[in-house]
């Protein structure tokens, strides 16, 4: 058997490799699928790069692809896109001055909604408990009326 | 007034997107605008033996255009090109983008070819790195070789003389 030891660390050690060489495979797919949903067609209307079937999607699609491969970030590949074809090429907008009402605007629309909910509220309980004495009179006499 | 609140939102949300309503979805922004040209080393169209090198355009301003034979509106914008870059006196260089040489080569042979040069962008990688969504479009490029304007869209001689030569001769 010892002269097949080496044949068999050679093995091993070619099947480890490979088996690296997939998982890179796998993990740099799953960064190209992230970024190619999130990042739009910019000749399409509403949609991302991995839905559209139109030429130039594949073009960015194939420029995702090579870029990764060469060893770029996401981030990087990102900011390579919204160089050339700004902002709305990305389905991520950054969180600057520009997009403040994009990103808290919903934030304070609910936040208005809460307090005028609330000063509504407010206005309804005070509203049902102060009754004038004539009222007062009027609902006792209901009250009575109902007694047998 | 009861009714001082709820009109008052109303206005200003009908206001608001009255102003949404005038911008156009499909136009696109200048990116890419008082950068640094992405390099072009492509082969010519009429000789693909030979490279066309954007480099040799320095020291001039310059505008490069482009286009594809399978484009209808690129067809059209070329009588205006080759009249109002002849007049004024601009190098233009085209941009075969994504098309078969063949294809625009006949299309120059029967509209004439008002461009100094066309380089042939077979895959599309230096439209995508110019940050083109569509032909035709139209750069102005400077003695530095930045972008200085750009024009999606045919150039008519209205556009040539209200938008592309005020930036041209700015930069002379």
């Amino acid at each position: 058997m010892k002269r097949y030891r080496w044949p068999a660390f050679v093995l091993t050690l070619l099947f480890v490799g490979s088996v690296h060489a997939v998982a890179d495979d796998a993990a740099l797919a799953a960064r190209e699928a992230h970024l190619a949903a999130s990042l739009r067609c910019v000749v399409c209307q509403n949609q991302s790069l991995a839905d559209s079937a139109a030429p130039l999607a594949a073009d960015m699609r194939r420029q995702v692809r090579e870029q990764l491969a060469q060893g770029r970030s996401d981030e990087e590949v990102r900011a390579w896109f919204t160089q050339r074809y700004g902002d709305a090429v990305s389905y991520e907008p950054p969180f600057r001055p520009g997009t403040w009402l994009l990103w808290l605007g919903p934030f304070v629309l609910l936040a208005g909604a809460g307090l005028a909910l609330r000063h509504l509220i407010g206005r309804r309980a005070t509203a049902a408990t102060a009754l004038t004495p004539a009222e007062r009179d009027e609902a006792l006499a209901l009250l009575r009326e109902d007694q047998p | 007034m009861r009714f001082a609140l709820p009109i008052a939102i109303f206005l200003g949300l009908a206001a608001v997107l009255a102003l949404g309503l005038q911008q156009d979805p499909r136009a696109r922004p200048q990116t890419r605008v008082d950068r640094q040209a992405p390099a072009l080393d492509l082969p010519l169209l009429h000789d693909p033996q030979k490279q066309l090198q954007s480099g040799s355009m320095r020291g001039q301003v310059w505008l490069l255009n482009v286009w594809a034979s399978w484009c209808g509106p690129c067809r059209e914008e070329l009588p205006a090109l080759a009249s109002l870059s002849a007049r004024d006196a601009v190098p233009l260089v085209g941009l075969n983008y994504k098309d078969q040489p063949e294809a625009a080569l006949e299309l120059l042979r029967r509209h004439g070819n008002p461009y100094l040069a066309s380089a042939v962008d077979r895959d599309g990688r230096a439209g995508l790195d110019l940050g083109v969504a569509g032909v035709p479009e139209t750069f102005v490029i400077d003695r530095e070789g930045r972008i200085r304007y750009r024009h999606a869209g045919p150039v008519s001689p209205q556009v040539w003389d209200s938008a592309l030569m005020p930036v041209v001769r700015s930069l002379r």
